[in-house]
């Protein structure tokens, strides 16, 4: 306990010093705008210290292509000072709340001659060294496409679409054979009642099968294909009972096989879909 | 068997390779994908691309042709341990063809709106167009190739 103390003194210790430590000032990167609007330049700093009743905000500009910088807009003493002489004349305006660590500047009616970097400079004293910060206003007459939206759109858009079709696809498939599988089952459950009924199922089963198989033969199955062909069902014991329900169906699928041969199916065909048709079956 | 497979497996990478190296390379001097650098005798000034709506659908389609050689790549290894014996490699031939197809879409695109400076061609440009047909081949072996495991 005692060690706790002693370290989370020294820790603390440790980070009082840095309660003068150097002044951050944040601003953008870089503003893009139209001639003839307005923009916000936004500057904000981090200091240890609370803000004090002196805080300062400067804003120098210097354009492009010259190594002069001019003061622009100057924050002091609770009072905002905005240029009244040069090319910024009434057209600069202190919006910032110095109170709230924010210095930000709205500058009007942007002309091309605007382009160029400007830089801000806060102080909140004690704490006073520290570097200013630039942000880089580019003026345009029609705002450019950002770099790289049209990039992602493209990719998101043809990635979305192939995870799109691969889903349907498998959607379709599962459905298919559900559909199938139900019509077997019912067919199978009324096998003592009615022959005609029973016929009749088994053609329209059949009909599923000349339509569909080919289509769902289509690409190959991606799905795991059996180990054997015999019996749909793995060869585990504890599996019994679903092999049972399984053979009843490999029975009836033999015997459609047996005609769709007759038909010129190839039986690869009707084997690579049967695991899909016990897939179905263990769902329902 | 074998023989093929490996054969097969060494263009499918060698396929993505090329792809990968003309999609991310820099080549200082030329105009390129991602940034145009101009060289001077003892400084070089690098700004990022022009912004225009064609290099951003070059990139795009670079990127993609990338992703969907990758993604035959791993089809092509799935469907070696799962396909049924006497299978074609659908999957695979469908995504590598899709790959081939985009790069070629992206070279003639980067062929036809390029900034006439007559600087001539950087080595990723040449690249591309040698990855287009290599990957139509593969993808068209891919098809024909049975699995006889």
């Amino acid at each position: 306990m005692l060690r706790v103390l002693a370290l989370a003194s020294v820790v603390l210790l440790g980070i009082a010093p840095q309660a003068s430590q150097a002044i951050t000032v944040y601003t953008s990167w870089e503003r893009h705008a139209l001639v003839g609007s307005d923009v916000r330049l936004s500057c904000s700093f981090f200091s240890w210290r609370f803000v004090s009743e002196d805080v300062s905000f400067t804003w120098r500009y210097r354009p492009d292509g010259s190594r002069d910088s001019v003061s622009i807009a100057h924050y002091a003493g609770g009072e905002p000072y905005t240029d009244n002489k040069g090319a910024f004349k009434d057209r600069v305006e202190f919006v910032g709340n110095p109170k709230r660590r924010d210095g930000s500047i709205l500058i009007k009616n942007l002309d091309f001659s605007d382009n160029g970097t400007f830089t801000c400079d806060a102080k909140n004293p004690p704490d006073i060294v520290g570097r200013p910060s630039s942000v880089r206003l580019l003026v345009f007459e029609t705002l450019p496409i950002q770099a790289g939206v049209i990039t992602g759109a493209i990719i998101g858009v043809v990635l979305g679409l192939l995870v799109l079709i691969v889903v349907i696809y498998y959607l379709m498939r599962f459905l298919v054979a559900r559909r199938v599988f139900s019509l077997s089952v019912s067919k199978h459950g009324k096998k003592k009642k009615e022959g005609s009924q029973q016929r009749q199922a088994s053609f329209l089963l059949l009909l599923f099968f000349l339509f569909l198989l080919p289509l769902l033969q289509y690409p190959p199955p991606l799905l795991p294909p059996l180990p054997h062909m015999h019996p749909v069902c793995s060869d585990k014991r504890n599996r019994l009972a679903r092999c049972h329900h399984h053979m009843t169906i490999w029975r009836d699928y033999n015997s459609i096989q047996r005609l769709l041969r007759e038909f010129g199916m190839r039986k690869r065909v009707v084997k690579g879909n049967i695991h899909l048709l016990c897939m179905a079956a263990q769902l329902t | 068997m074998l023989c093929i497979l490996l054969g097969v497996l060494a263009l499918h990478l060698l396929v993505f390779i090329l792809l990968i190296v003309s999609t991310a390379s820099n080549e200082k001097g030329h105009s390129d994908l991602w940034y145009s650098c101009l060289s001077e005798p003892k400084a070089y000034s690098c700004s990022q691309a022009s912004n225009e709506d064609w290099i951003q659908a070059v990139q795009a389609l670079m990127i993609l042709a990338v992703v969907f050689c990758f993604v035959s790549l791993l089809a092509f290894a799935y469907q070696l341990f799962r396909l049924f014996k006497g299978g074609r490699f659908y999957f695979t031939s469908i995504f590598q063809i899709l790959a081939s197809v985009f790069v070629m879409c992206a070279a003639i695109i980067y062929t036809v709106m390029r900034p006439s400076n007559g600087k001539g061609f950087g080595y990723s440009y040449v690249l591309a167009w040698v990855a287009f047909p290599l990957s139509l081949i593969s993808g068209l072996i891919y098809l024909i190739l049975r699995k006889k495991d």
